[in-house]
Order: structure tokens, then sequence, then C-alpha cells
């Protein structure tokens, strides 16, 4: 295959997951705000929002003050903003369409008919457009392209990027919200374990939908501890890092039995696999829980490199 | 001023043959059913992704051709003479390539003058002497024909570089297999989807002599923001090849290499989409960045074939156009079977007088023109325009050409109150490999405004399922 073709593959379903996370934090905002009186006030939840995205200097710098409306205007259609929902999609659009003989026609309608429908959406009065059904919008859209890849795409390598896209980016992105939540969110060390600190936890649940999950799972009581379990090495919850990888290596190896070698890519992701796969959430919290994800963060960029080095750029020999 | 054309469906004494099963099928259709199928029609065309993209004039950048449902019929007996003289004209056209850049014997016959040829824009120094596999410069020949009458036809144009549009003529006939199955039942219509396959046999066919496998062929496009990108990746889908782009290849020793995810790949075939100018900055444009850089060395040194051949242009320049009847008898010992427009050269004084003394009733074009710029139609314009574009070629003849206005003739389009005549032109895709092949089908394209001589889709233009029915 092509490697710019599996290059365009591999950024069309990164762009697709984050597109997703991008809705998904605007939900868990649009939650945060809704309480009276977090610490500051709705201004700083948002700030915290757009700082995560990395996107706070260039919000300020077009929109001034934090306002709700412009936030919900940046993140989700400007188009100026590469990490607004329907940048994302635009973006993804786009990789699809240059590889369109490399889709089936299934997947290649799911993302053009999303893409149209937003481009619908954008000419519709803001004011009928809620954050809860843009959010719900996005994760649909999101969860038709993958069902249409799933159930139509034949299992060879493009199968394949595409799916090491998926892994690497919501690995990327699970790593980064609970990072905004345990780093970024609370104004204080004082508030932890107050009744602002479980909502915010809440709602971070809910933003990766596994607000029931995890209920089922721990037995209802909320701690920090079991929640950065849940999202970080509980192999049942398809979003954890560890699922992320379990994902990745799947698909890494399937590449390696497909070419008939093994390279620094599988290496890479068998050694993040491993650490996961042994690691007990005491030594996470040892290490520092901002530590350790923003390592996890530079290893997932790190994984991420190889795997373009290796398969993207057709220099390896 | 002409005033009557050759009308290919309703002769003055009645119906003519190749259209009669089509008569009943539009006049029991009933107008619903008709608006019904034409919304099916481009709901396939968008669904199959069928559009050319227009980026930078602002709307959607992905565009419909309009599609008209009535169909364009030859017979099998018209269509053998079309396919005689068009496989003639690609062969003689490839003749004259191949001796240009050898010894250039139809010059020193005195048969064309040398000025025109070795400095004409489009002749590339940088190929002289060398011969490509088998001899052959185009690859694949659209030649752009009109006609007149029941049996003439006259060649507007040639296109030896990289004619487009052949996804259309594949297309076209799909949608038509879909919408109205049973016409094809009733008609033995041949088929026109043994073109991917005759391409792909063409290409491979080329392959250098250093090639010593199954040839590894490719097409190489400028990439997704081109207005042809779509059929650049239909037909690499259709002939199972990979799609590139000019960073996807990369030269090193004496082959051209692809970047592929399990490394590099040599590349043998290279059917390329993109003018010569940008094929290799190295040779050409240096500020190219669709191209190749050394990808001429290792053309010239037989390490890779490119299709068409750099230079293959200089064969379908307007000046030249003129001698190809002569490269027919030259070449080939044979007697032209299509017609050339009659075409006055400026530069010549005699012919100069005759434009100037009728330049109200010609077409006059500039040798190096296309897409219509810098060209009079002398009937559709007024005395001030014509007078002043008189004065032009007057100051610089040897830039203009000019032509007669040509009645070309017209055939049942559907319009709003049901069908009328339009003019329509045909461009079919010859073949030159191993063998010279031509599908039975070409792309038809129909100025749909009325009155208008116009088929460009950029100007009101449409195209048409164009179908040549098989004999019993």
């Amino acid at each position: 295959m092509l490697s710019r073709t599996a290059a365009n593959l591999f950024w069309m379903t990164r762009y697709l997951e984050r597109s997703e996370t991008t809705a998904r934090l605007m939900d868990m905002g649009f939650r945060n705000a809704l309480l009276p009186n977090a610490g500051g006030g709705y201004r700083n939840e948002w700030a915290a929002i757009l700082q995560s995205k990395g996107v706070l200097q260039s919000f300020t710098d077009k929109y001034g003050e934090i306002v709700q409306r412009n936030v919900e205007s940046f993140l989700f259609f400007d188009m100026e903003n590469p990490s607004s929902v329907a940048s994302c999609i635009r973006s993804a659009r786009e990789n699809a369409r240059i590889v369109r003989t490399a889709l089936t026609s299934q997947v290649w309608d799911a993302i053009n008919t999303s893409y149209q429908d937003l481009m619908a959406m954008q000419r519709l009065e803001r004011s009928k457009l809620s954050i809860p059904d843009l959010t719900d919008w996005t994760v649909r859209t999101s969860s038709l392209i993958r069902g249409a890849i799933e159930s139509t795409q034949l299992r060879i390598d493009g199968y394949s990027f595409m799916n090491l896209g998926y892994a690497v980016e919501r690995a990327d992105n699970t790593a980064r919200l609970l990072d905004v939540k345990y780093y970024v969110l609370l104004p204080s060390v004082a508030y932890v374990g107050s009744g602002l600190d479980n909502y915010q936890w809440t709602t971070l649940l809910r933003a990766l939908s596994a607000h029931r999950a995890y209920n089922w799972a721990y037995g209802g009581e909320l701690s920090s501890v079991q929640i950065a379990h849940f999202l970080l090495l509980n192999p049942k919850f398809p979003r954890s890092l560890l699922s992320c990888y379990a994902e990745a290596n799947e698909h890494l190896d399937q590449l390696a039995r497909i070419y008939g070698r093994s390279t620094p890519a599988q290496e890479s992701a068998r050694a993040l696999l491993g650490e996961l796969a042994e690691a007990r959430i005491e030594d996470v919290f040892d290490e520092g829980l901002h530590e350790f994800l923003t390592r996890m963060i530079n290893e997932n960029g790190g994984l991420a490199q190889a795997i373009h080095d290796q398969y993207l750029t057709g220099d390896a020999r | 001023m002409v005033t009557s054309f050759f009308n290919e469906m309703y002769a003055p004494d009645g119906l003519r043959t190749p259209y009669q099963m089509l008569e009943g099928w539009y006049q029991n259709m009933p107008a619903e059913f008709r608006a019904l199928k034409q919304a099916e029609a481009e709901d396939l065309f968008r669904r199959y992704g069928i559009t050319f993209a227009v980026y930078g004039e602002g709307g959607d950048p992905d565009r419909l051709i309009p599609f008209d449902m009535f169909p364009r019929v030859f017979t099998a007996h018209e269509w053998r003479r079309l396919e005689r003289g068009i496989k003639q004209r690609a062969r003689a056209l490839n003749a004259f390539l191949s001796d240009v850049y050898d010894r250039g014997e139809i010059i020193r016959a005195g048969i064309i003058p040398a000025d025109l040829v070795y400095r004409n824009d489009a002749y590339e120094i940088a190929v002289a002497g060398f011969r490509p596999p088998l001899g052959i410069f185009s690859h694949i020949v659209g030649i752009d024909l009109v006609r007149t009458g029941a049996d003439q036809f006259y060649v507007l144009e040639d296109n030896c570089r990289t004619p487009s549009g052949v996804s259309y003529m594949l297309e076209n006939r799909e949608v038509m297999m879909r919408m109205f199955p049973h016409l094809f039942q009733e008609n033995r219509v041949a088929p026109v989807d043994g073109y991917a396959r005759l391409l792909k046999r063409t290409l491979a066919s080329v392959a250098p002599a250093k090639c010593d496998r199954d040839p590894c062929v490719v097409l190489l496009t400028p990439g997704h923001f081109n207005s042809a990108y779509y059929e650049h990746s239909f037909l690499a889908d259709l002939m199972g090849i990979e799609l590139v782009e000019g960073q996807d290849l990369f030269v090193e020793g004496d082959f051209c290499w692809m970047r592929t995810t399990e490394g590099p790949r040599k590349v043998d075939v290279i059917y390329r989409r993109i003018d010569d100018a940008f094929l290799d900055p190295l040779c050409f444009r240096p500020d190219s960045s669709l191209g190749v850089p050394g990808l001429m060395n290792v053309y010239r040194s037989g390490g890779v074939t490119i299709c068409s051949a750099p230079g293959a242009g200089v064969a379908d320049d307007k000046a030249i156009y003129t001698y190809v009847p002569e490269m027919v008898r030259f070449y080939l010992g044979e007697t032209p079977i299509l017609d050339n427009v009659p075409t006055w050269q400026c530069a010549k004084s005699d012919d100069l007088k005759y434009v100037l003394e009728n330049i109200g009733e010609l077409v006059v074009k500039e040798v190096h023109g296309s897409g219509g710029y810098g060209m009079l139609v002398g009937p559709a314009s007024d005395r001030a325009t014509i007078d002043t574009f008189a004065a032009k070629v007057a100051a610089n003849p040897s830039n203009y050409i000019a032509q007669p206005t040509l009645a070309l003739s017209t055939c049942p389009t559907f319009v709003e109150e049901g069908i009328a005549p339009r003019h329509v032109d045909l461009r079919p895709y010859c073949l030159v490999g191993r063998d010279v092949e031509l599908v039975p089908g070409a792309l038809t394209r129909v100025a749909l405004n009325e009155g208008s001589l116009v088929v460009n889709s950029s100007q009101g233009g449409g195209v048409k399922d164009t179908w040549v029915i098989a004999e019993e």
C-alpha cells in the first residue's frame, strides 16, 4: 500500500476521534457551567476546557472575553480553530476523499453525509442548536462512521491503519481529559474531595460515556483513585489507556503478519502495553497522576512517530 | 451564415435507422417519469462522486456536469469507418512523433517546415534522439470530431498528451444501464467497459526493456485539488493500480521508486496526468513540486516509461494539425479517412488575404490558444469586434489560423418542453501500445443552450451516453 494512502487513512480516523473528543469536552464544559458557583464561575470552567485543547490563546485573540456562545461557536463551528468539530470533520473528509478508492462506499457515504449535514447545520440559526444537541450529533456521527468501517472494510493493511489512528488518538484524548479534570479544573487542592470535586468527576465520566459503566464496575462510590484506575488500567473499558494500547498492539501485530516483519513500531506499542498491564494504580499515584499522564502523552506521541517513520513515509527499508 | 444542420435522428426523408428504437421510448415517457429519472441520474452521479472540482470560484467545489439522458447512436457501419479513421490518425501521429525526435524525415522531405516543429514550444529538446519503448509517444490519443452530414466527419483537433473525460464515457453508460435496463435488453449496444482493461494492457505493453517481471504501472496525478482528480482516482481504481503524487515517487540509482508501507517499490510505467513542464524540476520547471526530481534521467536511460512520452504535445499543436493528412500519406502510404477542417494559415499571404476578406464568416483562432480564448467567431460577432480582430490578425498574421464556421450536427436532447435538437461533438479515446485499440464508444458533448455551438462544460455544455449498435 502507498505510504501516503496509509497516512490518509491513519489521519482520517485520528480526526474523526478528535472531533468526538472536542464534542465531549464541550459537553463537559457545558455541564460544569451549570454549577452555580464553581470557584471563579463559569469563565474559569471554559478557560480550563480551552486550555486543555491548547487553544485558549487563539480563542481570546479572536473573541476576547469568554462567553459560552462564543466558546460553542469556536469549539464546534469555527474552521479557523484546527481542533473544532467542523475542522476535524472537514479534515477527515478531505483525507477520505483523497483515498476514496480505499474506502467502501458505505464508509465514504457516512463521512460525506456527516460533512454535508454539518454544512447544513452551519446555515441554521445558532439559537436553535444547543450544546447537548451538537454533542449528540457528533457522537452519533462518529459511531455511524465507525460502524460502517467495522462492518464493511476489508481486513487488510488499510483497515489496520484506520484502527491505529483511532487507538492512538483515543489514548491521547483519554489521558488529556483525565489530566484536565485532575490538574486544570479544580481551583485549588483545598477542593479535593469536596462536592465540586465529585461533580466534576461525574461530569468527566459522563463526557466519556462511562458514567453508568463506572457505577457497574466500581459499585457507585466515586473516588479519584478508582476513576483513574477505570480510565487508565481497566481492560474492560474501551476508552481506557490499556484498551487503546491493546487495540494498537493488535493492529500492529496484524501489519507485522501481513508484511512479514516486525519493526520498532511494534516494540514501542508492546512496551506501552506491557507497562500498563503490569501497573497498579498505586504506582501511578506514587509517580504523581499529572506526571504519569504527561509521560503517557509523550510516549503516545513517540508511538505515533514510530508508526509514521516505519509505514507512512516509505523511507524505512 | 449557416442555416441548416444535419440532424442525427430526423433526416428530411424520415427517422434515421440508428435512432428507430428510441422514438417509442421517449414518446411514451410521461413527463413525471422523466423528471424522476433525471433526478435519479443526478443522485447516482453524486453518489459515485462523479464531479469535477472547481476551486477558487466560491460555491460548491464539487460540481456535476449536466447529463442528458437521450443517447447518441451510431450504427456499426458508421462506427467502422470512424474507427478506421481514428486508428489511422493515431498511428500517423505516433509515426510523426517518433520521426521528429529522430531523423526528421518528414522535414527533410519538405512536407512540414522545420521551424514549425523545432521551434515549437511543445517540442522537447530534452528527449530529442531518445526512442521510447516500441517507438510510441502518445498512448492515449483523444480525437475531437464533429459531424456535418450523414457521411461527413471533420477532425477539430487531436489530443496527444493527456486527454481527459473518458470517465464520463464509462459512467454515463453505467448510469444509463442502471436507469433504463430494458433499452439495453432490446438493443444490441456494444459495451465499453473493457476500456480500463485495454488501457492497463496498453500501458503494460510499453514497459521498459529493463523490466523483467510483471510491470508495476502507476497513475501520476497532480493531486486532489485538480479538477480531474475524480477521473484519475476512478481510472486507477478500475485498473487496480496505485494513484500516486510526485511526493510518493523518488529516484534512486537507475530506477524510479514509490514509497509504500513496506518500503520502496520499483515503478516501471507511469501514466502521468500532469504536464511535461511539471514532470521533473531538474529538467523542466525548477519550481514544480508536482513532479519527481531526476525522473527524466531515469526515463532517458530506459528505467521507466512515461505515458504519454514527454514531448508528445508537438503533434497536437494547432499549426501542426493542418499537416496530419500529409502525415497519413507520408508515413502510412494511405489515403486519410477522416478530413481536417479546411484551415487557412494566416502566415501564408494568399490565405491571409482570403481570411481578411471573409473574416465575418470564419472562426479565427490563435495558434497556441486553447479553451476558447483569443478566438473570433465571425458570424456571432458584431462589426466592431470583427474589425478590431482583423487588425490584430493583420498585425501578426503568423499567430492566427482561420476555419469555416462548421454546421455541427444536432442530436435530440431533453429540454423543458420535451426534446429538441442540440449541437454535439464526439471524443473517442484511441489506445496505442503493442496494439492499436478503440472501444466502441466515445464521449459526446452537447451544447445545452439553444443554438449554441459551444460544448465546453464551462459554457453550458453537457454529456450524453454514446452508443454503437452491434451487428446482428
